[in-house]
Formats: C-alpha cells, sequence, structure tokens
C-alpha cells in the first residue's frame, strides 16, 4: 500500500519541482548568452552518445523522454 | 498653420520614403539560398558484452554481443523566398552484429547464424521561421534486419517564446513487422531445415507491431549560466510486443515461447538542466521517472562534467545510475507456472540497477582539425554493469566536417 502511494505521487513531485526550476527564470538578452550557446550546454544528446542510447534501450526495460526516438529498429529486444 | 500641416505632411512622407527604402533595401538585399551540404558527421561505434541470462535460452546461458555501428548523415541548409531556413538531413547506419545465443535457437546450439546486418535509412526535412520563432519538420526512418523491419514516420513543431523558453511537440508512428522466427522444438515439423534454425527465408511468417508516439518538451534559459528542458512522451504499442524466439522454462522442465500482452502504454518524463560553472566547467544533469502499464518503474539520473582544458579541447567525465523494477510477467528459469496468463525470462524486464561510467574528450578547433574541414572531433568510452551480472564496454566516435 505504501509503495501505491509513492508511485502516484512520485509524478506530482516530479512536476512541482520542474514547475519550481522553469519559474525561478530571470530575463536573458542575446548578448549574455555566450555561455548558454556553448555547444557543450546543449540541451539534446550529443552524436557520440546514440548507440550508448540505443544499446540502454535495448538492455533495460524503459525508454524515451530523452529526445530521440522512441520505437522501430532492432529485433533483440 | 498651413506651414505646420505641410511641415507633418513632409515629415510624413519623409518617413514613408526612409521605410520604403528600408523595404527596398531588405527585399533586394536577401537572396534565397538552394540547399548546400552544410555538415558531414560520421558515427562509429563498438559494442561488446557479456551475460549469463540469455532471453533465447529462457534466462541462463552466454549474452556474449559483440556490434560494430556505423552511421553516416548528411546536412543540407538553405534560406526559400520567403526568409525560412530549411534544412535536410539523410542518414544511413550500418550495424553488424554477433550473439553467441543465437546459436540456441536450435535447441541443441546448432544454429548457424550467429551474426546479422541491420540497415536504416532516415530522411527528416525542417523549416524554421527565426522571425516568427517557429519550426516545422517531417521525417521518415526505415530499418531492416533478418528477423525485424521498421518503417516510422513523424510530424513536429516549436514555437520559441517571449521569455527564451521553446515549446515542441512531435508525433511519430512506427510500423514494424517481428518474423516469427520459433526456437527448432517449436518448428512445424515440415519445415526445410527444421532443427538446425536454418528454415529458407521466405518460409518464415511475420507479425505486426505499432508503436505511436507523442513527445512533448518545453525548455527555458533560467539565467545566464542555466538552462534547462522538460521532456514528456506519451506512447502506445500494438502488436506482437514480444520475440518468438525466446524461450521460457516452466517448474516442470518444459519449456514455450515467451508470451506478453498485446498492449502496452509507456509514460517516461525527463528533465535536463546545464549548468555553467565559472568559466571552464559544464554541469550536465539528466532525471527520468518512467512507469509503463506492465508494471514497471524505472529512475534513471545522470551527470556528465565537461571540462574545457582549453576553449576548444574539453574532457567529459560522465556517470549514470538506472534502477527499475520487474514487469509483473518476469520471472527467471524454471520459475514460471504453466497457468500463468503471460510469462517472460527476459531479463531486460527484471527488477535490477546498473552503473554506466566513463569519458570523453572533445576538439573543436576554430580552423578546423589539422586545418581541415574536420571541424569537430569526439571520442567517447563507457562501461556498463548490471546487477544481472551483464557488463559491457562501448567506444564512440563522432567526425563533424563543416
Amino acid at each position: 500500500m505504501k509503495n501505491q502511494s509513492s508511485a502516484g505521487t512520485g509524478p506530482l513531485r516530479f512536476a512541482a519541482f520542474v514547475a519550481l526550476t522553469l519559474t525561478a527564470c530571470s530575463p536573458v538578452k542575446e548578448y549574455q548568452k555566450s555561455r548558454i550557446n556553448d555547444s557543450e550546454m546543449s540541451l539534446s544528446n550529443r552524436k557520440v552518445e546514440k548507440n550508448e542510447l540505443n544499446f540502454q534501450s535495448y538492455r533495460e526495460g524503459s525508454s524515451g523522454a530523452n529526445g530521440g526516438k522512441t520505437g522501430g529498429g532492432c529485433g533483440c529486444n | 498653420m498651413r506651414k505646420i500641416c505641410l511641415t507633418v505632411v513632409g515629415m510624413y512622407f519623409m518617413l514613408l520614403h526612409a521605410f520604403s527604402q528600408v523595404i527596398t533595401k531588405d527585399s533586394t538585399g536577401f537572396q534565397p539560398k538552394k540547399l548546400k551540404l552544410d555538415e558531414v558527421n560520421l558515427v562509429s561505434s563498438y559494442y561488446t558484452q557479456n551475460g549469463d541470462h540469455s532471453s533465447i535460452r529462457g534466462g541462463i546461458g552466454s549474452e556474449k554481443v559483440t556490434d560494430l555501428a556505423n552511421g553516416l548523415e548528411l546536412k543540407w541548409v538553405g534560406w526559400d523566398a520567403h526568409q525560412r531556413k530549411n534544412t535536410l538531413t539523410a542518414g544511413l547506419g550500418i550495424d553488424y552484429h554477433t550473439a553467441a545465443s543465437q546459436a540456441w535457437i536450435s535447441k541443441t546450439g546448432a544454429s548457424h547464424r550467429t551474426d546479422g546486418l541491420r540497415l536504416y535509412p532516415s530522411l527528416d526535412w525542417t523549416r524554421e521561421n527565426e522571425r516568427k520563432g517557429t519550426s516545422f519538420s517531417l521525417g521518415a526512418y526505415y530499418s531492416n534486419e533478418f528477423n525485424y523491419q521498421s518503417l516510422g514516420f513523424s510530424a513536429g513543431i516549436t514555437k520559441k517564446t517571449k521569455s527564451n523558453g521553446e515549446f515542441g511537440l512531435k508525433l511519430s508512428g512506427y510500423f514494424d513487422q517481428v518474423k516469427l522466427i520459433l526456437p527448432s522444438e517449436f518448428e512445424p515439423a515440415n519445415a526445410a531445415g527444421s532443427g538446425s534454425g536454418g528454415r529458407d527465408h521466405a518460409n518464415y511468417g511475420s507479425s505486426p507491431r505499432q508503436t505511436y508516439t507523442a513527445s512533448f518538451s518545453f525548455s527555458q534559459v533560467i539565467n545566464t549560466r542555466l538552462q534547462a528542458i522538460f521532456l514528456l512522451d506519451l506512447v502506445e504499442q500494438h502488436g506482437y510486443l514480444g520475440l518468438p524466439f525466446h524461450r521460457v522454462y516452466f517448474t516442470d522442465g518444459t519449456d514455450s515461447i515467451e508470451k506478453l500482452p498485446s498492449n502496452r502504454f509507456k509514460l517516461p518524463l525527463g528533465f535536463r538542466l546545464n549548468y555553467f560553472l565559472g568559466d571552464k566547467v559544464i554541469l550536465r544533469s539528466y532525471y527520468r521517472f518512467y512507469i509503463d502499464d506492465w508494471g514497471l518503474r524505472s529512475h534513471t539520473a545522470s551527470l556528465e562534467v565537461p571540462i574545457k582544458l582549453t576553449p576548444f579541447f574539453s574532457l567529459s567525465p560522465f556517470y549514470r545510475y538506472y534502477t527499475q523494477s520487474a514487469v509483473n510477467y518476469f520471472a527467471p528459469y524454471e520459475q514460471h507456472n504453466k497457468t500463468d496468463g503471460y510469462y517472460t525470462s527476459n531479463y531486460s524486464l527484471s527488477a535490477f540497477s546498473s552503473h554506466f561510467f566513463g569519458a570523453g574528450i572533445r576538439l573543436v578547433p576554430p580552423k578546423g582539425v589539422f586545418g581541415t574541414h574536420l571541424n569537430t572531433l569526439e571520442l567517447r568510452y563507457g562501461h556498463y554493469t548490471q546487477t544481472t551480472d551483464l557488463v559491457s564496454d562501448v567506444i564512440s566516435l563522432n567526425l563533424q566536417f563543416r
């Protein structure tokens, strides 16, 4: 019963944390974005990670929410 | 009064003339540009794994696998008459793998085929309107290997907000065919090559599998050093969701083929937070919560710390932790009851946790590597361990030419 309860509130707590983070923003002008625009700050996966994500999705039971493919491909899973 | 009116009218015409000049200048200054090759990416990886819970043998036996993956991606960029940026990306991937467990599709371990090739071309087109802050994209994907074919399509939109944010929505559908390659003891008695996994290619039947996904994202620049993205996928799968050559052994020692429900709904929620610490260190963090209606729940957390040793060379150690519960239908070798409605001994659906760690280097000299068109060089190595005793290593190389 305790486990079911924590499973139900997990996504809610996660959403609350995300909302709190995203609402804590301050205005940033274009000329202030030198660090934000650095290629290492990209919010997507690196190209060199592509095959790592593939093997993780085959060897683990969950996938998705990483901006990559969500279906198709290998018949090895 | 007349002078004032004439002055105002004169100024109005001057302003009108001035704006007319600007518009004329813009419209004549802008020239649409045809699609031109802008970027070429080559990604190669070598993957090797070992373990002792093969799905083909019902949860026992070698999981030794090697995989050599190579991908080529070509990107063309151009601007149309409405000053919209068009990007066309064509990709082709070729993987070659060997898997020791494939020999055990035959009951005696005598199947001939222990390797395979996968080809996967893709095509993506994006139209971006920088003035409106919007983009629209379409994609098509295909993947073909001996026992599996997949055809996929996607369409997506993004919209920037006035406060450095961006919403994204992508809808995709994958239409797959799983070839019904059965363990030798379940082959029809009259099948050619029965008993060695050597039936003629055309004789295999196939079963469909569909995957529909709605992917939502919202990214936000929080301050001059911090930005985040929230990702949510709604994934619905239908059709044959197991694999026909995965065995299950029951408590009485007899075996069957794994049996899983024909529907699965997955809900992964991801959050990425990147922070530029000082002038040389970046913190790239990621967390994902996942839940599905087969009873699997997982948490993924990772941290990568690129350190800029020079403005053009960085070293990036990383660590990823993953933990999951088992699906409702999993049990190890010879622990399923025949009365179970669904059953599998695939250890990727069991309860376990894993660690993945390693490091990468990234070289981006302003005039290219050795003064060539090689714009970026990335090399990355990772070591992966599961509490199921599966161990793997992967090394990847990305060469970007511009």
